[in-house]
């Protein structure tokens, strides 16, 4: 079995600490780790989903711009990051499975291996107030 | 493949009677087949490769886990850099910003030693390396970088018969939550799975290790749970605390046994230890 990259495994220990919510990624975007306050985002406990291919996670919320409509893939930090294996930021809402939407903003950035090697990405959920 | 170890001690020499029995020189291991002689880590160790544990060989590979310097402070007193006659090949773990060669060069170089690097007899080839595959000699040889504060990897390296690793400064257990016991969220995993011995760091007991988190070290605890992990076939604690005499590691690693779980069997290192591993 092959173990991931020490940085990736530091990114996982780093968000075991934090308070907000943190999403880790492979460079295919398929989700590899999320930490406790990210399970109140999708619902679901990491513990019981294990890792996530990116086709499933991604239909967890749905993303929306300030009039509700739907946003594009493409604006998406995190889908940039991955594209352009460089940080964005942005806020926008969500709309969850049953309905919920709430603001909030993200950064992403990309996990760029001592080696100089692209090797996945983090996206930070950071909840903002309703306007 | 024979395994000797020539310094078993962290951070710092020790000398004294206290330490006499497992021995105060810093980190240093042989790993040898037939004439061939493979050097891990230029601690104080190092020092002892002379007279009759001279290597014959005309090459020599010296593989360095990181750079602190109880891990290269022998270097400037290992005979062999200054013998015209051999092929000295040293492997270190790449940094993202200086060349093996600037930082080896930081010791080696007044006003902390009195002959530069670059003006040592043998001939020298530096070789950078991160999580790569290599061969030396009859050895096959992965590196990981692994946790450790700066550029730090362990070596795995395989024999004809049989599998040894590297690892003498390790914190696997880095984190809120300590060790994350999914195989393949822990660092060093890959370079320990099912070898027949592991040479892994046991700086500290628990008691110690906790204030000190974040050092880069591990407490024997979480070395054992690495090797369990892991499922080696035997695991060998060294980087001992310069503050542990010889009783006390009798004591703890005494006190360790009565508690542990199903563990792997384990020992302390000694300088001069042999394992045969052929």
């Amino acid at each position: 079995m092959a173990a991931y990259e020490i940085e990736i495994i530091l990114n996982r220990q780093l968000a075991d600490c934090l308070s907000i919510p943190v999403f880790i990624t492979d460079t295919a975007g398929n989700l590899i780790f999320y930490n406790e306050p990210a399970e109140q985002v999708l619902g679901k406990r990491f513990e019981e989903t294990g890792e996530m291919p990116v086709e499933e996670w991604s239909t967890i919320f749905k993303p929306l711009d300030d009039d509700g409509n739907p946003l594009a893939p493409e604006e998406l930090p995190l889908v940039k990051t991955l594209k352009e294996e460089f940080p964005y930021h942005k806020s926008f809402r969500i709309e969850s499975l049953k309905g919920v939407t709430q603001n909030i903003s993200v950064t992403s950035y990309p996990i760029i291996s001592r080696s100089g090697k692209f090797i996945g990405a983090v996206a930070i959920f950071w909840k903002v107030k309703d306007k | 493949m024979k395994v000797k170890l020539w310094g078993v001690r962290g951070s710092i020499p020790t000398t004294g009677p206290e330490t006499e029995y497992y021995g105060g020189n810093t980190s240093c291991v042989t790993v040898s087949h037939d004439d061939y002689v493979l050097v891990l880590d230029g601690g104080t160790g190092i020092r002892q490769l002379s007279g009759s544990y001279y290597p014959s060989g005309k090459r020599i590979d010296v593989l360095l886990t990181h750079l602190h310097l109880d891990h290269i402070q022998g270097l400037g007193f290992f005979s062999p850099l200054f013998d015209a006659s051999k092929e000295i090949h040293i492997w270190g773990p790449a940094s993202s910003s200086h060349s093996l060669f600037s930082r080896l060069s930081r010791y080696l170089s007044p006003p902390l030693f009195p002959v530069l690097l670059r003006d040592l007899p043998c001939k020298l080839h530096l070789h950078e390396i991160g999580n790569s595959y290599f061969e030396a000699g009859p050895f096959q040889i992965q590196s990981n970088y692994i946790i450790h504060p700066g550029p730090t990897v362990g070596f795995r390296i395989t024999g004809k018969h049989a599998a040894f690793t590297f690892i003498p400064d390790h914190e696997p257990a880095l984190g809120d939550k300590g060790m994350i016991k999914e195989k393949k969220w822990v660092s060093g995993y890959d370079l320990a799975e099912g070898v027949d011995v592991l040479l892994h760091d046991g700086q500290y007991i628990r008691e110690e290790y906790l204030p000190r988190k974040g050092w880069g070290h591990s407490c024997i605890d979480d070395s054992c749970l690495f090797a369990s992990l892991a499922e080696v076939k035997k695991i060998i604690l060294t980087h001992h605390d310069p503050s542990h005499s010889d009783a006390f590691l009798n004591n703890m690693l005494d006190a360790f046994k009565k508690g542990a779980g199903n563990i792997p069997p384990v020992a302390l290192a000694k300088e001069c230890m042999e394992i045969d591993l052929s």
